[in-house]
């Protein structure tokens, strides 16, 4: 059976940039382990001999030349930002 | 009959002979809206002047006998994870909430290049991760035929703007059963096409190993006409396919073989449900096809499958929205603190659920024991469908287990409302192509048929359909 600890959920969610609120933790960690009860049938199965697959139209290594087809469209693109400054993106600082 | 009332197929003839304009044909869907919006809640958006313009662009066209294609002046939905130009394209998230498409999807340019009136943007539970449009940011949508149910989802906004008239035809996404769920739960036609038929560029990713655009209209005929005009190769979508269509005329349901799997019968099938679906079956027996049982023995392990590999993708498609390059933005001291602030209030319950879910069964660990066994049952559940594929030509059975269910009814328990998906996931795992079509009512609400077909039949489909509505019309 799958357990899932409040402490696991607090984790993960910093690992996906999440911060949960207090209520949040408490009802994830429970459904959570629900559904993780739930998946877990899978390991009922011998699955040791069967070939995983990530895709299923059978396509493979789809590649194209590498040029640029778009027009310049920055204006655009800048408009969507929610901080910019002299034409570029604004964030946070990064660097000590 | 009212001009909203039309179909694809009606109201192209209608504009061709002069008989109606396209200005008259959308100024009705437009009333509809004004008239019945406010309860049903299907758009998020309404794009009023726009529509008006191009319908007007339109009867120019019809007026010098040029239209551009049979879709040319007819109004159409877009559900809101499809990009439109210069358009607020929200995926029914907080996190989008004055995010302005700078340009358009694959699936609006072939729109907009066939003339179509494209009338707004529909509502969908949040990125389409949910089965009822109650996930929203922007609030739930009503069934028309019950203001207290759910219309399904996450496709929810346009299966009730079909269902209501308030538009001809709609566009959805399905990536678990989200065109195809709606559709039945809202007594219209709802279509997934094989994986890779239509392009994906411009749809916001869910589970991209699974998610495909379709048409949801008010019959089989029209589902073709749409179909016929989105699909196709896409260089900008790496996994579309490029593939013949046709083959469907040596195609009858007199010397058809139907399968119908034991699985999608057994235990937590309503009674009512299941006595419409034998019925449906039994309109196929009559029309002459041969009616065999099969097994797909994989199926009941297709639903955990599922809810391992789309969280997986979820978490990593998730990741883009950061709160820097567009969208809601929170303020934080420092870098990580804006992302994690942005994302904590961007985003709502179910996608923040998907995403910690995704996250833990990928993580070291944990990937062995999850990711990567589903990714084998991924391979049964194909495999399952390819082996009953060799001995029919179709599958039919129930898309959903119930009617559809009343608001707030499975909106706190995560589990059971995924369970309502259970019929209609496998097909997406194998990547083939489906449809929900309109087999009853039962009180009053109506229950789609589940028509399933091996990868690249759509065709087939779509023709199949028509055959069936049109027996179930004439009886």
């Amino acid at each position: 059976m799958a357990q899932i600890s409040k402490t696991d959920v607090e984790h993960v969610a910093q690992l996906a940039r999440l911060n949960l609120t207090k209520i949040e933790e408490e009802k994830f960690t429970q459904e959570l382990g629900e559904i993780l009860n739930y998946i877990d049938e899978l390991n009922e199965l011998d699955l040791t001999k069967i070939k995983s697959v990530s895709q299923i139209s059978g396509l493979e290594n789809i590649v194209r030349e590498d040029k640029i087809t778009n027009e310049n469209n920055r204006e655009k693109l800048l408009t969507n930002a929610p901080s910019q400054e002299k034409g570029y993106i604004k964030v946070k600082q990064v660097f000590e | 009959m009212k001009l909203n009332e039309l179909t694809i197929k009606e109201a192209s003839e209608k504009l061709k002979s002069g008989e109606i304009t396209s200005q008259e044909l959308t100024q009705a869907c437009l009333d509809e809206i004004e008239h019945k919006d406010k309860d049903i809640h299907a758009f998020l958006l309404v794009l009023k002047d726009e529509a008006i313009k191009s319908a007007k662009e339109s009867d120019e066209r019809y007026r010098n006998n040029q239209p551009l294609s049979q879709i040319d002046g007819i109004p159409v939905a877009i559900k809101d994870n499809m990009c439109m130009l210069d358009t607020k394209t929200t995926a029914g998230s907080k996190i989008l909430e004055n995010f302005v498409a700078p340009y358009d999807a694959t699936v609006i340019s072939k729109l907009k290049s066939a003339g179509a009136v494209i009338i707004g943007k529909t509502n969908l539970d949040e990125f389409a991760m949910g089965s009822s449009t109650e996930n929203s940011a922007y609030g739930v949508t009503r069934n028309p035929h019950d203001l207290d149910r759910v219309p399904g989802g996450s496709s929810g906004g346009s299966a009730a703007a079909v269902a209501a008239n308030m538009c001809i035809a709609a566009l959805g996404s399905d990536t678990g059963g989200s065109i195809r769920q709606p559709a039945s739960f809202c007594g219209i036609t709802g279509f997934k096409p094989t994986y890779g038929a239509v392009s994906r560029y411009g749809l916001m990713a869910m589970a991209s190993s699974l998610d495909q655009i379709g048409p949801m209209t008010k019959t089989a005929e029209d589902a073709e006409i749409l179909f016929d005009l989105i699909k196709g190769y896409d260089e900008k979508d790496s996994t579309s396919l490029s593939f013949q269509t046709g083959g469907a005329q040596d195609l009858e349901s007199r010397n058809l073989k139907i399968g119908i799997p034991r699985e999608y019968f057994a235990e937590g099938l309503d009674s009512e449900v299941k006595k419409v679906i034998e019925a449906a079956i039994g309109k196929f027996k009559a029309m002459g096809a041969e009616i065999i049982d099969i097994e797909l023995p994989n199926a009941k392990y297709a639903l955990s499958c599922y809810y391992i590999i789309v969280p997986v993708e979820v978490a990593s498609n998730m990741g883009r929205y950061d709160g820097i390059k567009y969208g809601f933005s929170a303020e934080g001291d420092n870098l990580l603190e804006k992302y994690i602030n942005s994302r904590s209030e961007g985003l709502g319950a179910e996608v923040k659920r998907r995403i910690i879910l995704g996250t833990y069964t990928s993580s070291a660990g944990y990937i062995d024991q999850y990711y990567n066994q589903a990714q084998k049952v991924r391979a049964l559940v194909k495999q399952d469908f390819e082996e009953a594929f060799s001995k029919v030509d179709l599958i039919l059975g129930p898309v959903m287990p119930t009617t559809a269910f009343k608001i707030g009814e499975k909106s706190d328990d995560p589990l059971k409302m995924y369970l309502s998906d259970i019929y209609t996931i496998s097909v997406n795992l194998a990547g083939l192509p489906a449809m929900s079509v309109p087999a009853g009512n039962i009180d009053g609400l109506p229950v789609g048929l589940h028509l399933i077909g091996p990868q690249l039949s759509d065709s087939k489909i779509l023709k199949i359909a028509q055959e069936f509505e049109n027996n179930v019309l004439s009886s």
